[in-house]
């Protein structure tokens, strides 16, 4: 640990930092713009200036960037040298000479990173007295509103999306002061990470368009840590509130899970929360067939009354309700009778990785370890739209090849262009096998689109490759073979190889394959990453003792007339089974009792509604695809009758008087219960702290020290003065009372330092710059690998996909904007969810006579239903891709074998092209 | 008996291109066979070490010094390559077109010679667009070679090879900026990188890199045709070899020559240049390009020499002078020159790009009599800000600050009157939109 | 029934060859590829090769080559926008450079600024209504001996003085029609 000196106090450092950062670390606040502990340096803005001397001598020193420079023992710095603190005033003044000076109808105002330096390098008055250099915004979509003259040229923007994230379409244009940063032309922004944006640029450009129509300043937010609900990567978030509206959604640091950076799913796929159909009140269905709203009181007797007589109960949780919910759940009507509600097919690939997962040796990685895999192979994952932020963890992967050259040449990571200069286009080995093209394709060595089954089988086949023991797979082409070796090769040659898999292809063979070729490897490092839907998927699949009922054993019951009441938790089954099924499941049961945050199918046949309140009104944990634990906790109070399911299951446990319930008085009560019975789960009580912490006797405060006219909120309803809220069930206050800095890296309601108004505070929260928090790495991992070797190796290796005369195999895509039940319901996000569509090759779009645009009659077992065609350049012959889960398409039975004709009815959207084009076109746009 | 003067040996006064026949006749690549079979690359590093010869692009950096940070042994695989800067935008500077022009055999021996001194394989001439007629005689002369095998495989049978291309730019002063340069052969914009790591270690493409102006280039040729002692027999001063020296401005000949180093610049100027116009007297002047600082009378007797000029408070700079003279205003001249180059800042850091058009607005101000006071410590301070090598993200900004700070040194009065007269006190100036027009 | 393998997609992704790229352009363009490491390090050299048969890059012809290229439209503006000698713009028939810098200040290029506006009609950015000549400014053409310079399309003119320039600007018509 060399030390250096700043203003003649020695500061201990990290070997290998810069001096930016290490000021930072040792609490120095050295203002920056365009450096990023993510992305490094590379000297843009000039604000990090400091005097370095050469010795203790030397009087004058010259200027140097502290980003650009590295630390190195008894190096001498000054931050107050005239020098320097005047040179830094000058930076923020030549940035302000453009800048419009419109931070009151600025939607970055108040937790603007450009004001804060300001303030702090004390520039008050202007001297520049020649016009402003202007400029024109342009339409980039409904998620990102652009004012380009707010602009201070940093180059954060096209470091982030293009550098970082691998966007093409933003780019900086113009030189000298006409530097200027957006697309070629308006349009919506590619990138499915674009949001981060809002949060890379350091004022005002880039902010978020949902928010900026319906505004609130940071300092007026209220807000609570919380989980996303997106996929089951369990990305960390801060969701705001003001008025009983969830105003928006900013990244939560979590050095393991999500870093600095969400995906747009998760930042814009929340505000379905704040629909104004949510049920407010409970709904007894009357013989009508019309809800009346009854009283909370009345909704729980009367599902009491039902339970404790019925014939036969049971229940249905869900992957996308919390642990907590699906216990309570189970415990009420006891294992036999519950189904955790995955949908049987997916349920059993769950519960096969969970399975491995738990009696696996190979590493299953949190995603910054995952960023620092050597060589890596995808099995059948669209990883950027089944498990979005680990797509953008895997395009870091591929540098670290860069890394490590630069290493060899004693070049520091940080010094982003030079790395990226040294290495050009050479990346670290990233091999995808998938069903067809992915947003990963353009930093892959090499790709192979095939049929789930064929998957497996190159799965296995590399697994062979590199342990000859194995049973045999045949029937590969020549090149074929040579990628298998090839792949083989670099994953035996890799330290730390990365295999990823998961449900995207809901085909359990390919997940076996993973498995096998991660037993092949035999690398005490490697690792294998699974990706899953739902935010508990896991969860709920590791909640079991095997006593439980399987969906259809349900059905099977309810046909028998053994099922008179049916719970169900936060689930709707029309997206698990097909709907003749559910359809009858419904009549066959006397009393259906649904409780939801949200209006769906299932809800609608309900005889019984119980409004929960949804994840931001709702304290609960959830087991990540990491099996990493987390809690999220209620930012703000639910409205009139809503409260949460595990409320709701407390209750009616209660008023059944069953035993041991009347013990569950707080939430922390019920995970301790839970733990208690699933030794599994043992350690989900360490996900975060107990309800009763208290920071030097205070609680924490979900409003910052700002928070204005709070009291008045709602004056325009009502003069009387409303009492906040009080919260007893976990460590935070509905109030700005209280402390927030020290505490456990779980209970951080929001970043916010003195002087560092932005984002950019959390490096107050960091031991490091850049590092993990000084409350340490929020949520708890349940399992590490085991060396026991009891994994279970038995599988079956598929046969070859044929295809079969006018009948095509269904193939499951899933997108980003569109496939997850809940964010598909968010205005912003379900303007870029596509209508149900099919993709299928040319010589079947040939064959069917159908071009791009065109509708296609899709028939299977159960279901006739439209969808538009895509014709695409990468699908297999006779394979056919459809839009899984997006509103308006069916369950589909996985790998079935489907009919379709030309839709003649059918308008076509698109324009006509010659079919030459749509071949390029389709290639190039992955629908 | 060999020339005294190298450089120009073969330029007649018409500057008729030199044929690869008439180059060979004098010598013309006898250097550049000789070392590809019987020098060690060592060997004329060595050479050129000796010689004491420093850059001619402006930086004036010892040209051995540089090539020595090229790593040779067990470099990894791949190419390194040589590349002539010839983007020649500095304003007041006109050498290189010259030696292009009239003799680029003598620019592609050079190359040859260093490209084999470093052990590149890959060379490029980097020149600006504007070159049509040098650009064209480059090419046919580069053909001419190719045919003889003198590029290419092989080169003189040696089993030595070396490609070279000739790259025209698009335009942009940066792009002289050696780092931008790359940026800009490797067909990206033209923003200049951090040092280190320098080109000779990580440049174009990553690989080992050296970036050598025209003139530096074509002496190459004759210090390793004659040898370190006899280049050092040249100089007239404490730097050795000759230098393309031009004047330009209110004088009577206004031209460029090529003269031994450490010619003192009153014979440059009274006897060369024919001295000023009747009717100017001279003023000052930029001892070489738009980059430098200016100089007055007081300093006529001093030697062109790199050290000389430096502790004059200037640079030598390209060696070529811009004469300031008594008819002409200083702060208007000082305002061409700092917006010129705000017009050519690349935008990348943040003294440059937003700190030279506002010293340019000031400038403005003063020239059309809008100025006042404080604008003159605007001036200082921004010449504090923008002026130190370090500050700013390449020697672009700097350079700008040059004139500036030494205009408001040498013509204070000048400044003063601007701001009492609410006018420019001088009939020459008109105040021009060019420097915000533009069709990009 | 496999796909068949794709090297690194990039450069296996069907390239549409925008028919707005003429042979001949394709064919110098191909001629710099063939000496570059990928594709993208000719864009400088592509957009001039376009330029030099169009007088200027219009948005489908950014869009053709970029595609060509391997590379997104907004990089390849990036890049274009960059340059100065690069026009986004429509252009005339010659491009007039005069030259702004130290020395053709001196030498008062700036009357002559406004004589040729006057004798064109247009001001400096514009272009002639006849559709002749586009006015520009530019820096320093290296010819600071003869000054004042200017470049009426490929042809350097020096010591300029107004008869001069009305002589080269008639002259030049007259070859042209
Ligand atoms: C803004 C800027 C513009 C430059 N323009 C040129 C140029 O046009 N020609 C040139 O030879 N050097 C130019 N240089 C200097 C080059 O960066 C580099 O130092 C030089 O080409 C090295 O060659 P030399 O060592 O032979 O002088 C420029 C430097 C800067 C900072
Ligand atoms: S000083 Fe900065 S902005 Fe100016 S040219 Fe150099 S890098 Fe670009
Ligand atoms: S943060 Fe240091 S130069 Fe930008």
């Amino acid at each position: 640990m060399p030390t250096i000196y700043i203003d003649d106090n020695p500061y201990e450092v990290t070997e290998g930092d810069n001096v930016l950062k290490a000021c930072l670390s040792a609490g120095i606040d050295l203002p920056y713009f365009c450096w990023h502990p993510e992305m490094g340096s590379v000297g843009a803005c000039r604000q990090c200036a400091l005097v370095q001397f050469r010795d203790a001598d030397d009087q004058h020193g010259r200027i140097v960037m502290g980003g650009m420079t590295p630390v190195s023992e008894g190096a001498r710095f000054s931050m107050d040298g005239m020098k320097a603190s005047e040179f830094r005033k000058n930076v923020v003044e030549s940035l302000m000479l453009n800048h419009p000076h419109d931070c009151p109808v600025c939607a970055e105002g108040g937790e603007c990173h450009l004001q804060d330096i300001t303030v702090m390098v004390g520039h008050r008055s202007r001297r520049y007295r020649g016009k402003k250099t202007t400029h024109n915004n342009q339409y980039l979509g409904p998620l990102i509103n652009h004012e380009m003259n707010r602009c201070i040229t940093c180059y954060r923007c096209t470091r982030f999306y293009n550098d970082y994230a691998g966007g093409t379409d933003l780019s900086a244009q113009g030189a000298h002061d006409h530097v200027y940063f957006g697309r070629q032309q308006d349009g919506i922004l590619e990138s499915e990470f674009a949001g981060n944006l809002v949060e890379v640029c350091p004022t005002g450009v880039f902010t978020d368009k949902p928010l900026v129509n319906d505004y609130t300043r940071k300092w007026d937010l209220q807000s609570a840590p919380s989980i996303c609900n997106g996929c089951a990567l369990g990305c960390n978030i801060f969701p705001g509130e003001r008025y009983g509206k969830l105003k928006r959604i900013h990244n939560r640091f979590n050095n393991e899970v999500n870093g600095y950076f969400l995906c747009d799913r998760g930042r814009y796929g929340a505000n379905y929360v704040n629909d104004e159909k949510r049920a407010k009140f409970s709904g007894l269905r009357s013989d009508d067939g019309r809800y009346n709203a009854i009283e909370s009181k009345h909704a729980i007797d009367t599902l009491a009354s039902w339970c404790n007589n019925s014939v036969g109960l049971a229940a249905i949780g869900s992957p996308r309700a919390s642990v907590e919910t699906n216990y309570l759940l189970r415990r009420i009507v006891g294992g036999k009778n519950f189904n955790n509600g995955n949908g049987d097919h997916q349920a059993s690939l769950i519960d096969q990785i969970a399975a491995l997962m738990q009696s696996s040796s190979t590493i299953t990685p949190s995603m910054r370890q995952i960023e620092s895999a050597d060589t890596v192979l995808i099995l059948g994952e669209d990883v950027t739209n089944t498990a979005p932020r680990m797509a953008l963890a895997l395009r870091q992967s591929v540098r670290n090849l860069a890394k490590k050259m630069a290493a060899d040449m004693r070049i520091s990571e940080w010094q982003d262009e030079a790395v990226r200069v040294l290495a050009q286009d050479r990346l670290s080995p990233l091999y995808i096998i998938s069903m067809t093209d992915t947003r990963l394709d353009d930093v892959a060595k090499e790709t192979l689109r095939t049929s789930p089954s064929d998957i497996a089988r190159f799965g296995f086949a590399i697994a062979l490759e590199l342990d000859p023991s194995l049973d045999s797979v045949d029937g590969f082409s020549a090149s074929e073979k040579q990628l298998i070796k090839a792949i083989a090769d670099d994953l035996k040659s890799a330290i730390k190889p990365l295999i990823v898999c998961g449900t995207g292809c809901q085909d359990l063979a390919v997940i076996q394959a993973a498995a096998a070729i991660n037993r092949a490897l035999n690398n005490s490092q490697s690792m294998l990453s699974y990706c899953l839907n739902e935010a508990n998927s896991l969860g709920v699949s590791l909640m079991q003792d095997g006593s439980e009922a399987s969906l259809s054993e349900l059905c099977d019951r309810a046909s028998h007339g053994q099922i008179e009441t049916l719970l169900i938790a936060e689930n709707d089954l029309f997206r698990r089974a097909p709907k003749p099924q559910i359809k009858a499941l419904i009549s066959n049961v006397k009393n259906l009792v649904v409780m939801d945050c949200v209006d769906t199918a299932t809800l609608a046949q309900s005889s019984l509604a119980l409004p929960s309140s949804s994840f931001a009104e709702a304290q609960g944990t959830l087991i990540s695809s990491e099996a990493r634990a987390q809690r999220f906790y209620p930012v703000y109070k639910p409205a009139e009758q809503r409260q949460s399911s595990s409320h709701w299951l407390t209750q009616l446990g209660q008023k059944m008087s069953l035993s041991g319930f009347d013990s569950l008085t707080t939430f922390d009560d019920i995970t301790a219960a839970c733990a208690a019975d699933f030794p599994v789960l043992a350690d989900i009580v360490e996900a975060s702290t107990n309800h009763d912490f208290r920071y030097r006797g205070m609680k924490i405060p979900r409003q910052t020290h700002r928070n204005s006219g709070r009291t008045a909120n709602n004056a325009g309803l009502s003069v009387h003065e409303p009492q906040q809220p009080i919260d007893d069930d976990t460590p935070f206050a509905y109030s700005m009372e209280g402390s927030n800095g020290k505490q456990p890296a779980t209970l951080i309601p929001f970043v916010w330092a003195p002087g560092w108004n932005s984002n950019q505070s959390v490096h107050k929260f960091q031991a490091d710059a850049g590092g993990a928090l000084t409350g340490g790495t929020a949520g708890k991992r349940l399992f590490e690998a085991t060396a026991d070797g009891s994994e279970t190796s038995h599988y079956q290796i598929p046969p070859a996909f044929e295809a079969e005369p006018d009948h095509w195999r269904l193939l499951p895509l899933y997108k980003i904007f569109g496939s997850d039940e809940l964010s598909a319901l968010s205005p912003a996000v379900n303007e870029l969810t596509p209508m149900p569509f099919v993709i299928m090759s040319i010589e079947d779009a040939q064959s069917l006579a159908v071009v791009d645009g065109d509708g296609v009659i899709l028939s299977s077992a159960d279901t006739e239903i439209s969808f538009e065609v895509s014709v695409n350049l990468s699908i297999p012959i006779g394979c056919l891709g459809y839009s899984v889960g997006v509103p308006g398409a069916p369950w589909l039975a996985p790998a079935s074998s489907v009919r379709i004709v030309k839709d003649q009815t059918w308008i076509n959207r698109k324009i006509a092209h010659k079919v030459s084009e749509i071949v390029t076109e389709a290639g190039v746009s992955n629908v | 008996m060999i020339s005294k003067l190298p450089l120009t040996q073969n330029i007649n006064a018409a500057r008729d291109p030199v044929s690869l026949d008439d180059y060979q006749a004098n010598h013309g690549y006898a250097a550049a066979r000789k070392a590809v079979h019987q020098m060690t690359p060592a060997e004329c590093l060595k050479v050129v070490q000796d010689s004491g010869l420093r850059g001619r692009g402006g930086a004036g950096f010892p040209t051995g010094m540089k090539w020595s940070f090229v790593p040779m042994e067990n470099v990894s695989e791949g190419h390194k390559y040589l590349i002539c800067n010839a983007d020649e935008m500095e304003p007041g500077t006109f050498k290189d077109r010259l030696l292009m022009e009239c003799d680029p055999h003598q620019l592609i021996e050079g190359m040859i010679l260093s490209a084999w001194t470093i052990q590149a394989d890959v060379a490029y001439i980097f020149i600006r667009h504007e070159y049509h007629l040098a650009s064209k005689l480059l090419q046919e002369a580069i053909d001419a070679c190719y045919a003889k095998g003198y590029l290419g495989k092989d080169i003189f049978g040696s089993g030595f090879n070396l490609e070279l291309y000739v790259h025209s730019s698009a335009g942009r002063y940066i792009c002289g900026e050696e780092t931008a340069l790359i940026s800009s052969l490797e067909g990206k914009r033209a923003n200049p990188r951090a040092k280190p790591p320098f080109p000779q270690v990580s440049g174009l493409w990553g690989r080992p890199t050296i970036v050598n102006n025209v003139e530096t280039l074509c002496n190459i040729t004759h210090i390793l045709r004659n040898g370190a002692d006899w280049y050092k027999t040249l100089g007239r001063g404490e730097d050795h070899g000759t230098k393309l020296f031009g004047v330009s401005g209110r004088v009577n000949n206004p031209g460029c020559w090529e003269l031994p180093m450490g010619t003192p610049i009153r014979e440059l100027i009274e006897h060369h240049a024919g001295g000023m116009q009747a009717g100017y007297k001279l003023r000052g002047f930029l001892p070489g390009g738009a980059s430098t600082d200016f100089l007055v009378e007081e300093h006529l007797d001093l030697a062109m020499d790199y050290d000389v000029i430096g502790k004059a408070g200037s640079r030598l700079g390209t060696g070529t002078m811009i004469i300031l003279d008594d008819k002409t205003c200083p702060v208007g001249m000082t305002k061409n020159l700092v917006a010129f180059f705000a017009q050519e800042s690349c935008g990348f850091c943040t003294p440059c790009r937003d700190g030279l058009p506002w010293s340019a607005q000031v400038l403005d101000d003063l020239e059309t009599g809008n100025g006042i006071p404080a604008d003159l410590n605007t001036l200082q301070n921004q010449v504090r800000f923008i002026g130190a090598i370090g500050n700013t993200h390449c020697a672009l900004a700097p350079g700008a600050m040059e004139p500036l700070a030494s205009a408001m040194k040498y013509f204070a009065d000048d400044f003063q009157a601007h701001i009492d007269g609410k006018a420019c006190p001088y009939s020459t100036a008109i105040s021009s939109a060019s420097e915000s027009a533009g069709v990009n | 029934m496999n796909q068949p393998i794709e090297k690194n997609s990039s450069s296996s992704k069907a390239r549409s060859i925008s028919p707005i790229l003429t042979a001949a352009e394709l064919a110098e363009i191909d001629h710099e590829i063939s000496h570059a490491p990928t594709r993208s390090a000719v864009a400088i050299d592509a957009l001039k090769i376009v330029q030099k048969h169009h007088r200027w890059v219009s948005d489908e012809r950014l869009k053709g080559l970029a595609d060509y290229l391997d590379m997104s439209t907004a990089e390849l503006d990036g890049i274009a926008t960059f340059y100065s000698l690069i026009y986004r713009k429509p252009v005339g028939e010659k491009v007039i450079s005069l030259c702004d810098s130290v020395t053709c200040w001196i030498k008062g290029y700036a009357q002559l600024e406004q004589h040729i506006s006057r004798q064109l009609g247009v001001g400096l950015g514009q272009t002639t209504a006849d559709n002749r000549y586009t006015f520009l400014p530019t820096p320093c053409l290296g010819a600071c001996d003869r000054a004042p310079v200017m470049m009426v399309g490929e042809d350097t003119h020096l010591d300029l003085t107004e008869d001069k320039i009305n002589q080269i600007l008639a002259i030049k018509g007259g070859q042209e029609q």
